[in-house]
């Protein structure tokens, strides 16, 4: 129903989001200073934080932005406008670590404080806000990742963050970052694929085969409730005995402790949502184009491969992004029972409370989790439209 | 459930129970894993305590998150909360791709070893299966039913408490489920940072090499997972049953 505006509407959601701006320019420190790795640090506030000018033009951005997002109301401007304002502060926190860091001090530790992270949080929300009712496409939902990717890609082969305590973890473990890195990829992409070459027969066998269909579903529901580092565990015994006692498992690197287990649960967690959704997709076609299919002369094979398969793919496909998305995060834990992945950084930084070791190892994994999400939501919204 | 079911049920809990208060009694299964006379049975605490404080925890969490998520869920769909909504719904989709691990290894830092921040790990990662069922389960109140309710005369808060609510609880109860189910293991990573719980058990096998450790401390979370997950899926049913209609689905 419309109802009758005011010219000057001021936005609920904006005004949360201002005053969180609010709270995290004048209350909070925008970067932590420690005089080296491991001491705790203190707090600067964006105004110490940078050069007079520097902090004056960041200061002017921010509240331009809040303001913005209180007034504006096209899904576009405040879009825009959350983008200059993330434009602004990733940089502004780069530059600010070469500034509070003493000139020559190679001991010195600059990170993001919790200023930082709230402003950022805030043009977040407003950006995710603005490109949810903006309802991009599949398309355009590509090419807002890949500007954002592009971005912080920029970034960080600028050297603009170079400074900053999580670069110079990065820095001096740049080799086993990228090793761990592939292994991550592996275990996660790896897994998913065996669980594909697997799970989609199983799911076709139990469409066929009702009375296959309970006790596989009931089976690798089970498994789906076993806790990752319990799966783990259980897994550790038997692989162990195996690498013990049959040459040839020892000799494919099968060891009780180490990727294997991992790589192993991580297929057998993969298993439910493939051949679940295999079932789904198969049982979702109508039983008409089945019958118009079979009245054609096709034969039960060209059906399925024609027909059943292509009509059932967008299900399927939905089934293998939450495989991709809960494996790339799952992989994290392989690191415990030394499986590797980025999870390696993770319980090192845990260990030895460095929080930027810490964020070396998660950020990469919620970026991939991320962008796997949106770009495999993306390729079922294209295929749905293909198979309509 | 058939008998069979729940024979199998009965017997598996009847294990978990007389392992955790007598694991003596079982050292004969675990010895043969063992090398260098290590200890075949958890020796450094009670296995029975650690179960209880990892309930504890996750029961604690668990709650907290439900409130709070219940309420947000109330919040953004009432007429005044509305704005809110597609950004929660947004968020409730990213927040699901940060994997539990990299929540509880964020708060250490923000707030030191222990129970803490594997308690803010849990709630906050717990919100949001529940939120989103609420969500689900709130918008998914036919329009038409609610018509019927405000002809009856009933207010705004008549007809969430007297018809909405009960109309979601069965799908706000499976994410409660799920909640658990996923707190359950993310309280087991909570021994890396020093939290009391299971984890120690399979953690202190890892360190010392010890498969027995690892195997027995995996057994007992596996099994309490699928236990208190089958559990609560007889309480959801209970519920949909309620309401006159079966829950669909083999879960």
């Amino acid at each position: 129903m419309p109802t009758l505006r005011p010219t000057l509407h001021l936005d609920r959601l904006g005004s949360v989001i201002a005053g969180l701006i609010a709270l995290a320019l004048f209350a909070s420190p925008f970067v932590t200073y420690r005089a080296n790795r491991i001491v705790s640090g203190e707090g600067r506030l964006l105004v110490d934080a940078l050069p007079p000018a520097g902090a004056l033009v960041t200061i002017a951005v921010v509240l331009g932005v809040a303001l913005c997002a209180a007034l504006a109301r096209k899904p576009l401007v405040r879009l825009a406008a959350a983008s200059l304002g993330l434009c602004v502060i990733f940089p502004a926190v780069g530059f600010s670590a070469g500034f509070v860091t003493p000139a020559g001090n190679t001991f010195a530790r600059v990170s993001p404080a919790i200023g930082f992270w709230l402003l950022a949080l805030a043009f977040a929300l407003l950006a995710t806000d603005a490109l949810t009712r903006l309802r991009l496409g599949p398309w355009g939902r590509l090419a807002a990742l890949s500007i954002a990717a592009g971005a912080l890609a920029l970034l960080l082969l600028s050297g603009a963050w170079n400074d900053l305590s999580l670069m110079k973890e990065y820095a001096n473990r740049a080799e086993s970052f990228w090793r761990e890195a592939r292994q991550h990829l592996w275990l996660a992409l790896g897994s998913m694929g065996a669980a594909c070459l697997v799970g989609l027969p199983l799911g076709l066998a139990s469409h066929r085969v009702p009375a296959l269909r309970n006790a596989i579903l009931q089976g690798l529901g089970i498994v789906q409730t076993i806790p990752s580092i319990a799966l783990f565990g259980i897994l550790i015994a038997p692989l162990g005995y195996l690498a013990a006692n049959v040459p040839l498992a020892a000799a494919l690197g099968i060891r009780g402790i180490g990727a294997a287990p991992a790589f192993i649960a991580l297929f057998l967690y993969s298993l439910l949502p493939v051949v679940a959704n295999t079932m789904a997709g198969l049982s979702q076609v109508p039983a008409d184009v089945i019958e118009a299919a079979r009245g054609m002369g096709l034969s039960p094979r060209q059906r399925l491969a024609q027909i059943e398969l292509p009509l059932a793919f967008p299900v399927i496909l939905a089934g293998i992004r939450i495989v991709l998305v809960q494996n790339l995060g799952l992989a994290t834990i392989a690191a415990l029972i030394g499986g590797g992945g980025f999870g390696t950084f993770v319980f090192q930084g845990i260990g030895q409370t460095a929080i930027d070791l810490v964020l070396l190892g998660a950020i990469p994994t919620v970026a991939l989790s991320f962008a796997a999400a949106i770009i495999l939501d993306a390729i079922i919204d294209l295929t749905r439209r293909g198979a309509a | 459930m058939s008998v069979r079911a729940v024979i199998l049920r009965a017997a598996a809990l009847l294990l978990l129970v007389a392992f955790v208060t007598a694991p003596q009694l079982f050292a004969f299964a675990f010895a043969p894993l063992t090398a260098n006379n290590a200890p075949a049975i958890y020796n450094q605490g009670s296995l029975l305590a650690l179960t209880l404080s990892h309930l504890r925890i996750v029961a604690l969490a668990t709650l907290a998150s439900t409130v709070l998520a219940v309420a947000l869920g109330i919040f953004v769909t009432r007429p005044k909360g509305r704005e809110f909504l597609p950004l929660s719904r947004s968020l409730v989709n990213i927040g699901q791709t940060f994997p539990p691990i990299a929540v509880l290894a964020i708060a250490v830092p923000l707030v030191g070893f222990g129970e803490k921040p594997t308690f803010i790990a849990l709630f906050l990662y717990g919100l949001l299966p529940i939120f989103e069922n609420t969500l689900a389960g709130l918008t998914g109140v036919s329009p038409r039913t609610l018509e019927a309710a405000k002809g009856m005369g009933m207010n705004a808060r008549q007809r969430l408490w007297q018809v909405e609510l009960p109309l979601a609880l069965p799908v706000i109860l499976a994410g409660i489920r799920l909640s658990v189910i996923i707190s359950l293991g993310t309280a087991t990573i909570g021994s890396t940072v020093a939290a009391k719980g299971l984890g120690e058990v399979i953690i202190a096998g890892l360190q010392s090499n010890n498969v027995a450790f690892i195997l027995q401390g995996g057994l007992v979370v596996a099994l309490l997972a699928v236990l208190i997950h089958d559990g609560l899926g007889l309480v959801e049913r209970a519920a949909a049953r309620r309401l006159g209609r079966p829950l669909d689905g083999t879960a």
